[in-house]
């Protein structure tokens, strides 16, 4: 047995194979000649594990052409350890370019957000999708709910919906909150916060959605009708936070959660990295940003600019923290508070 | 009423391989009317029933609905899509076992607004408040609205299963031995409070059941089946005072002599 | 252009080294060669093969190798390399009744045409640690036969003859054999994409579900009609030629359950049967899958479908281990965005219910008053 290292294994351009790549192509395009339908596909055994993204990874590798620029995020963060790991992978597959600027890719590939700033015509966010079933954990079997969606059959939705608001007074669900595409499917949004829901409706950018252990791809196209289950007294509402990002200041966006000691102390930042950084960049600071921080531009007038490499030295072995913590908060007593629709009653 | 029929059942056979499910059964259901069919286990009534409410399909004949808009349609050519909101809608369904109907899992409250919100109810308030109202009207009481059928007795869930069915004022009600399994004190009540609902609401509705004393408390007219075939059918009073068929007699003499 | 990014790159570039230097271990201790563990660990092999469905041992080595031994994450190296190579066609379904047989045992006859053959098994070894294996001590040469050419009748066509057993069955005309990693799987499936998410299934699953029919939760009556091991040929159509061109040889385990039936309405009371067939020598995951291919026919014979292994979507969405690990192992993946979400609700929900309590405890004060 004489095995050379170099030729026993070799990999075709961008990982999948031509045929695939048709194949999975064919599936995209019947997602979004049907808005909000889930289409199976032979989904393919990809090199990261399943859940950990593949149907989106598939979804891009069958879309990217050389041209494309690329950005990828996980928690809406492009430095979480999966979003430098995927990103990695296609530098190495594919290399295109890649970028962390919403504005500048043509591809964002995301799991668990939508970015802040607005997407515009041209640009293709890749959804990476658990569970694409809405109706799953209301009813296990896949031969039934096909037929439910088939026949439009979404009363059970409500029900679940319904049952929220008699225990809790509001509905309860907070992501992964189900939808209706065009009128017509009701679509699980992947576990983006709701707050993300409305940044579906109308967009003007073309949404893809790919569940690689389920097997279905789906696609909202540019300028869809998306609308968010609820009822005409029970409204449906984002969440709100009482107070703005504590680096840049921000209001309106979706923060995060960040510990500073074991004590209760927290503060909120954008769990939107690349939003947070611009608007520092442009000179926003919140209430706990450092004076001189060092990941804001030396000087406002270069704008956003691309960051040239070994900038931010990286902490070793162990995954990132979401945020380098520089200030020295307290933040004590000050929490998201959720917005209680109950008070309509 | 109207002079034309709700329902109209003509030569329905179902055969298991060379087993007679039932056979060449006929016969008009008219509006507000309550059929009860009757017979022993293995006499073909349960599977007339499934080929009547179209969860099973029948090898030959036809059953026919007259829609609200008073077309009369065949059952077994709609598609799917339209059987299945008929059955939502203008049907009820009440099984024997009420967990065969009832969502276990979830409130009293969403298991009555159910047919509600899949008709496109979408106000929460107007669904409640038609759940409280019609739970009052099956005897149970606003404060367990929320509160799941699992926490119930068995009447209860089967009046729960009945509140269910007719919130969206269905027209045609079939029945599965509604009272099996009950207490005999529970299925009086549970008999008389069906009596009443079928009574003001106007409802025509097939029951099928062994009871011959539930036939003679909620029918006008019963259909006597054995061995998948109808061996008499009549007037249910006539039938029980003078049944004329010979198995009809020995049914009558056996049971009501108690 | 490229932008570098910040922490992760460096974290993972490092953790990647520390696994590389993990794998090697101690630089004293010689590299393990891809023909060793060929040779030497030979079914860890065949089961990399076989959950991995290529049939290639040097791959699966280096998969085995490269694992750290870990063989659910080496199954994974394998599948994510066939699944980006380019089909050239399929194959003509083997023969096991052409097998070069290596192994052979029915217990449903005590002797049969073609006889029964150990092989090497396992089976009645004593299970005692061997200290020899330890030193290296020589094994000496086993003993040897001449090699029957020729064909070996499987048990189900003994019994065929006699009509005792299901026969085939015939697969309409237009019927094409699927191909479950190039289609996508739809349930209720066919029986042929069932097998074949069976031979790729994870052996710990399929062995627990085929113990659990065993046990009464879809009690089939099984009895191992026959089991065999061997190399086969395997041939391909090439359009050209008038005959089919030999590829190679692979060797295979199959096993043919035998099942009580008691008939229906249609069919007279005759035994049915389960099929195992997998990559390499692997009894175990063959026989499993034989018991759980004929759980999972319940529907086609009219048996009421009440266990676990009975439950075609329950047992096939679930037999996939890379599926299973992926699935599983992504909860550590960050999720905090939606944790944040549900931190934000149940922060909300706790607040109004301190609120209703206060309101209650003012009410029975007021009460009280």
């Amino acid at each position: 047995m004489n095995i050379q290292a170099t030729d026993i294994a070799t990999y075709n351009f961008a990982y999948l194979d031509e045929q695939t790549k048709r194949m999975i192509r064919r599936a995209i395009l019947k997602g979004i000649a049907i808005p909000g339908y889930q289409v199976p596909f032979a989904s393919r055994e990809m090199p990261m594990p399943y859940g950990w993204g593949t149907g989106g990874v598939q979804v891009t590798a069958s879309i990217i052409g050389p041209d494309d620029i690329l950005k990828v995020i996980d928690q809406g963060a492009d430095d979480t350890t999966n979003a430098v790991s995927i990103r990695a992978f296609f530098k190495k597959v594919a290399d295109v370019a890649v970028t962390t600027e919403t504005e500048k890719a043509t591809i964002i590939q995301t799991r668990h957000r939508i970015p802040e700033a607005p997407l515009h015509a041209g640009q293709v966010l890749v959804y990476q999708v658990p569970i694409p079933e809405p109706l799953r954990f209301l009813e296990p079997r896949e031969t039934e709910t096909r037929k439910m969606h088939a026949l439009e059959e979404y009363g059970l939705m409500h029900v679940k919906l319904y049952e929220d608001i008699a225990r809790h007074g509001h509905i309860a669900t907070t992501y992964a909150y189900p939808v209706k595409v065009e009128g017509r499917y009701v679509m699980d949004p992947s576990p983006t916060p709701k707050f993300d829901n409305p940044k579906m409706n109308m967009s003007p950018a073309l949404q893809l959605f790919g569940a690689g252990r389920e097997k279905r791809i789906y696609a909202v196209p540019p300028f869809t009708k998306v609308v968010s289950l609820d009822f005409e007294d029970h409204p449906f509402e984002i969440q709100k936070f009482d107070q703005p990002c504590a680096l840049c200041g921000a209001e309106q966006v979706y923060l995060d959660e960040v510990i500073l000691d074991d004590k209760g102390g927290h503060m909120f930042v954008c769990s939107d990295t690349d939003h947070c950084e611009k608007r520092r960049e442009d000179g926003h600071r919140g209430h706990m940003a450092p004076e001189n921080e060092s990941r804001a531009s030396p000087s406002s007038s270069a704008g956003p600019s691309p960051r040239k490499d070994g900038e931010e030295e990286a902490p070793t072995l162990t995954p990132p923290s979401p945020r380098p913590l520089r200030g020295e908060g307290k933040g004590e007593g000050q929490h998201q508070t959720f917005e209680k629709s109950r008070e309509a009653e | 009423m109207t002079d034309e029929p709700l329902f109209r059942v003509t030569s329905l056979s179902k055969y298991y391989g060379s087993r007679v499910g039932c056979e060449d059964i006929t016969f008009d259901l008219w509006p507000g009317e309550v059929l009860a069919v009757v017979g022993e286990s293995g006499s073909g009534k349960t599977t007339l029933l499934n080929c009547m409410s179209t969860r099973l399909m029948p090898t030959s004949g036809t059953a026919a609905y007259r829609m609200r808009d008073g077309t009369w349609r065949d059952l077994y050519r709609m598609s799917e899509a339209e059987r299945r909101f008929l059955m939502r809608t203008d049907w009820g369904f009440v099984h024997q076992n009420p967990a065969d109907g009832l969502r276990m899992t979830v409130s009293a409250g969403a298991n009555v607004g159910e047919r509600l919100m899949a008709v496109g109810d979408r106000h929460y308030g107007n669904i409640r408040s038609t759940a409280i109202d019609w739970l009052g009207r099956v005897e149970i009481g606003e404060d367990r609205i929320d509160d799941q059928p699992r926490a119930f007795s068995g009447g209860m869930r089967q009046r729960l299963q009945i509140a269910r069915n007719l919130v969206t004022g269905p027209r045609l009600v079939f029945m599965d031995e509604p009272t099996g399994g009950l207490d005999v004190s529970v299925q009086a009540r549970l008999l008389d409070l069906l009596r009443g609902l079928v009574t003001d609401l106007g409802l025509a509705a097939i029951v099928v059941t062994h009871d011959l004393a539930v036939a003679r408390l909620l029918s006008q007219r019963m259909m006597v089946m054995k061995d998948g075939r109808v061996v008499e059918t009549g007037l249910t009073d006539r039938v029980l005072d003078d049944p004329r068929a010979p198995y009809t007699q020995l049914l009558v003499s056996s049971i009501l002599q108690v | 252009m490229y932008v570098a990014v910040k922490g992760g790159d460096a974290a993972i570039s490092n953790a990647h080294q520390l696994l590389a230097d993990r794998r090697r271990g101690d630089r004293s201790v010689p590299a393990l060669r891809l023909d060793q563990i060929v040779e030497q660990l030979a079914l860890g092999v065949d089961r990399v093969m076989a959950e991995g469905s290529l049939y290639d041992r040097e791959l699966a080595a280096l998969a085995i190798a490269q694992a750290r031994g870990d063989m659910i994450e080496a199954i994974f190296l394998v599948r994510a390399y066939r699944t980006t190579l380019p089909r050239f066609g399929y194959t003509l379904p083997i023969d096991t009744a052409a097998m070069q047989v290596e192994r052979r045992v029915s217990a449903t006859y005590k002797d049969l045409p073609g006889g029964q053959l150990l092989g090497p098994t396992f089976d009645y070894t004593h299970r005692l640690l061997d200290p020899e294996i330890a030193t290296g001590t020589p094994v000496a040469e086993p003993e040897r036969r001449e090699a029957e050419a020729g064909w070996m009748p499987r048990v189900s066509e003994i019994l065929a003859h006699e009509g005792l057993i299901e026969s085939d069955g015939e697969l309409p005309e237009d019927h094409v054999t699927g191909d479950l990693t190039r289609e996508p799987v739809e349930f209720p499936l066919e029986r042929d994409l069932r097998l074949q998410a069976l031979s790729r299934g994870d052996e710990g699953f399929l062995l627990a579900l085929a113990y659990s029919t065993q046990r009464g939760y879809g009690r089939s009556h099984p009895f191992v009609g026959e089991v065999r091991i061997g190399e086969v040929e395997v041939e391909i159509d090439v359009p050209e030629l008038p005959f089919a061109v030999p590829l190679g040889r692979i060797r295979v385990t199959e096993c043919q359950m035998v099942n009580q039936f008691k008939g229906s309405a249609k069919v007279p009371p005759q035994f049915t049967r389960g099929y195992g067939l997998v990559f390499g020598q692997s009894e175990r995951k063959a026989m499993a899958m034989s018991l759980c291919d004929r759980a999972l026919r319940a529907r086609e014979f009219g048996e009421d479908v009440v266990a676990p292994a009975q439950d075609e979507e329950f047992v096939i969405s679930h037999s996939d281990n890379v599926q299973a690990t992926g699935f599983v192992e992504h909860l550590k993946l960050p999720h905090y965005v939606d944790f944040q979400a549900e931190l934000g609700l149940v922060r909300g929900m706790r607040a109004e219910h301190e609120a209703r309590k206060r309101g209650d405890d003012q009410e029975t004060r007021e009460a009280a008053e």
